[in-house]
C-alpha cells in the first residue's frame, strides 16, 4: 500500500462550523490547563521549583544557623519566611521564559490569530504558575516544619503570608513578561532576570538583619520591596504586627502592576 | 464572483526596510491562490498583515469585506493561520494540541476531544495521538499544524510555506490536504518558493518581489506572458555544458536562461524552427543529448525572467539562513 497519500479525509474534512467564540474566563482556564499539561509532560520543569528550595533551606539553615543565631532551630524561625519569598520570586522568571518560548516557536502567532480575548495566553500562563508556586511553598514549609520551624500564628498565618507572596509574585511576573517580549531567546530571559533578582533577594533582610551592613546598603535594603515582603511574611507567620509591611508590599505590588501590566499588554499587541 | 481577500496599495515598512510596497491583490472566494516570490519578497509579511498579526503602514486590506485593521476581531473569527514554523506546542501530545485549539475556539471539552480524534485519523496521525509533538517527524508536524487550523471551518486558510523542508512524500500529502480543503469551499492563500507547488495547487497566483506584485494570473497566463516557447536540452555530459551553451548562444543570440541543473540548458525561442538549427550545431560539435523538449515555458522560466534570479537560488539562500 502506498503511503504517499493520506486516507481520504471524509467526515473529518467536512469541517464543522465555528461555534460562538469562547468567553475570556473559559480561554484563560483552557490555557491554564495547557500550562498544567506542560508540567505533566516535562516534569523536569519542576526540578528547579522543588530541588532549589530544599537545597537552599537546608544549606542556609545548617551553614549559617549556628553562626548567625546560635543554633539552626533558632535561625530557621527567622529564615523560613524569607526563603519562601526568595524561592517564589525566583520561580516567577519562568513566566517570562515560557512566554518567550511561545513567541519564538510561533505559537503566539497562532494564539493571536484566534478569535479569543487576546490577553488570555498571558493570564493563562500566570494561572498555571500558581501551581508551581504552591508546590514550592508546600515543600519549603513542610521541610521547615521537619527542621523545627514553628510558626506562632499557625496555619492561617502561613497561608496569609503565602497569599501575600503570591500577590507580589504576580506583580513581578509582569516585569518578566516584558523581558520575555524584548529579548531573543528564553535563555537570555533567564540571564537578564537573574541579574536583577540576585541583588534584590540577597541585598535584603532574608538572611540577616541589616544592622551590620554599611549605611548605603542599609538604605537599599530598607527600600527594597523584597525586604518589606520578608518582614511582612515573618510577621504574618509568627503572629507579630506586620500591618505596615503588608500595606507597603501591597502598595509596591499595585505600583508594579500599574506600570508593568499596561506596558506588557501594549507590547503584546505590538507587532514583532 | 465574490472576493475573499483584497488589498489596495498595501504597504508595510520595518524601520528603513520596505517589506510591502503598494501591494494589490484580489482573491476570489473559494479558490486556492498562490503567493510566489523569492525569500524576503514580502510573502510572509502579506500573510501576517492579512491575518491581523501586523498592522499595515499604508493602504488597505479587507478579508471577506472586513477591514483587517479596524475589524481585526471579526476577521479572526473567519480565518485560520498556519505559520511558517510549526505553531503547535511541542510539549503537548497531538491530541492535546487539537483539544487546546478547539477549546480556544469555543467548543465544549467533549466536542473538542471528539473533533481532535476525528482530525488525527483524517490526517494519518492516529498513532501519534498520545505522543508529544517534539517526537514528530517534519511531515507529521506540518500535518498537525494544518490540522490545528481545521478544527473548525475557517472561511479563509492562510498557509505560509506549507511544504518548505518536507520530503516529496510529505509534500504530496500536504497537497492532497489543500485540495480537499479547497474542495470544501474554504479559500486558501498559500505562499511558496516552489513553483511546482503553485503550478499544481493554485488557480491563480501572484509573483511578488520587493513587496510588489510583478505578475498575476493563472499558471497558463503567466507562462504564455513570456511569449514564445521554451526549448530544453538535457546533456549526457555536464562537462560539455559550457561548450554547448556557447554553441546555443551563437545560433540564437544571448537568450539562454540560467539553470541550476548542470546537465540542462533552456532557452526561450520565438520560432520553433530554431530548434532544428541548434540540434544540428550540437550534433556537429559531437555533444550528446539525453533529452530534448520544446514547449511552453515553465514557471521557473517565468520566475527568472521576472525577478532576475532563479528560484533555486532563493531557496538555497533561505536554507543557509535557517
Amino acid at each position: 500500500m502506498s503511503t504517499d497519500h493520506l486516507p481520504p479525509g471524509g467526515e473529518a474534512l467536512k469541517l464543522p462550523a465555528r461555534p460562538r467564540p469562547a468567553g475570556a474566563l473559559s480561554t484563560v482556564i483552557t490555557l491554564a490547563w495547557r500550562a498544567m499539561l506542560k508540567i505533566k509532560h516535562v516534569p523536569f520543569q519542576l526540578f528547579d521549583v522543588t530541588v532549589t528550595p530544599i537545597m537552599f533551606t537546608l544549606l542556609f539553615t545548617y551553614m549559617f544557623g549556628g553562626a548567625l543565631a546560635g543554633s539552626p532551630e533558632v535561625y530557621i524561625q527567622f529564615l523560613l519566611p524569607g526563603i519562601l519569598v526568595q524561592t517564589i520570586i525566583f520561580i516567577t522568571v519562568y513566566t517570562g521564559v515560557g512566554l518567550n518560548t511561545d513567541i519564538q516557536k510561533g505559537l503566539f502567532d497562532r494564539f493571536r490569530s484566534l478569535p479569543m480575548w487576546q490577553p488570555s495566553p498571558v493570564l493563562g500562563a500566570l494561572a498555571g504558575d500558581l501551581f508551581r508556586y504552591s508546590v514550592a511553598a508546600l515543600l519549603i514549609i513542610g521541610l521547615g516544619l521537619i527542621l523545627g520551624f514553628r510558626p506562632g500564628a499557625g496555619l492561617f498565618g502561613v497561608l496569609l503570608a503565602f497569599a501575600l507572596v503570591l500577590v507580589f509574585s504576580f506583580a513581578v511576573s509582569w516585569v518578566w513578561i516584558i523581558f520575555g517580549m524584548i529579548v531573543k531567546t528564553p535563555e537570555s530571559v533567564m540571564t537578564t532576570s537573574f541579574l536583577f533578582l540576585m541583588p534584590l533577594t540577597f541585598a535584603s533582610n532574608i538572611f540577616v538583619e541589616p544592622k551590620t551592613m554599611p549605611g548605603w546598603l542599609q538604605v537599599f535594603v530598607h527600600y527594597n520591596p523584597v525586604s518589606r515582603l520578608t518582614s511582612a511574611s515573618r510577621g504574618l507567620m509568627h503572629g507579630t504586627d506586620a500591618t505596615a509591611d503588608v500595606v507597603w508590599t501591597l502598595a509596591a505590588s499595585a505600583l508594579i502592576v500599574a506600570i508593568a501590566a499596561p506596558t506588557a499588554m501594549r507590547m503584546y499587541y505590538q507587532e514583532r | 464572483m465574490s472576493i475573499a481577500i483584497e488589498t489596495e496599495r498595501l504597504s508595510k515598512t520595518f524601520g528603513e526596510k520596505r517589506a510591502l510596497h503598494e501591494l494589490n491583490l484580489s482573491i476570489r472566494a473559494g479558490s486556492v491562490y498562490g503567493l510566489l516570490g523569492p525569500n524576503g519578497a514580502g510573502k510572509t509579511t502579506s500573510i501576517r498583515v492579512l491575518s491581523t498579526l501586523l498592522k499595515a503602514s499604508g493602504g488597505k486590506a479587507t478579508v471577506l469585506g472586513l477591514d483587517v485593521a479596524r475589524e481585526a476581531a471579526a476577521v479572526r473569527q473567519k480565518i485560520s493561520l498556519t505559520g511558517q514554523y510549526a505553531s503547535v506546542d511541542e510539549d503537548l501530545t497531538g491530541q492535546e494540541n487539537l483539544v487546546l485549539i478547539g477549546r480556544l475556539l469555543g467548543m465544549s471539552w467533549g466536542d473538542a476531544r471528539s473533533r481532535a480524534t476525528e482530525l488525527l485519523n483524517a490526517f494519518g496521525l492516529s498513532e501519534a495521538t498520545n505522543k508529544q509533538v517534539r517526537t514528530f517527524s517534519g511531515g507529521m508536524r506540518r500535518r498537525i499544524d494544518i490540522a490545528a487550523s481545521l478544527v473548525t471551518r475557517p472561511e479563509i486558510l492562510f498557509l505560509d510555506e506549507p511544504t518548505t523542508g518536507l520530503d516529496p512524500r510529505s509534500r504530496n500529502q500536504v497537497w492532497d490536504l489543500v485540495r480537499q480543503i479547497a474542495a470544501d469551499g474554504t479559500t486558501v492563500l498559500l505562499t511558496t518558493q516552489y513553483l511546482e507547488e503553485a503550478d499544481r495547487l493554485a488557480e491563480r497566483m501572484a509573483v511578488i518581489d520587493n513587496g510588489h506584485v510583478i505578475a498575476e494570473g493563472t499558471s497558463h497566463e503567466l507562462k504564455s506572458s513570456l511569449g514564445g516557447n521554451a526549448l530544453r536540452f538535457q546533456l549526457a555530459n555536464p562537462a560539455q555544458r559550457e561548450q554547448a551553451r556557447e554553441i546555443v548562444s551563437r545560433v540564437v543570440g544571448d537568450t539562454v536562461l540560467p539553470n541550476t541543473d548542470p546537465t540542462a540548458i533552456s532557452l526561450k525561442v520565438a520560432d520553433a524552427s530554431v530548434a532544428a538549427k541548434i540540434l544540428a550545431a550540437l550534433g556537429t560539435a559531437d555533444i550528446q543529448l539525453t533529452d530534448f523538449s520544446l514547449g511552453a515555458p515553465s514557471l521557473d522560466d517565468v520566475f527568472f525572467t521576472l525577478t532576475g534570479r532563479p528560484p533555486e537560488q532563493a531557496t538555497a539562500e533561505k536554507e543557509r539562513a535557517s
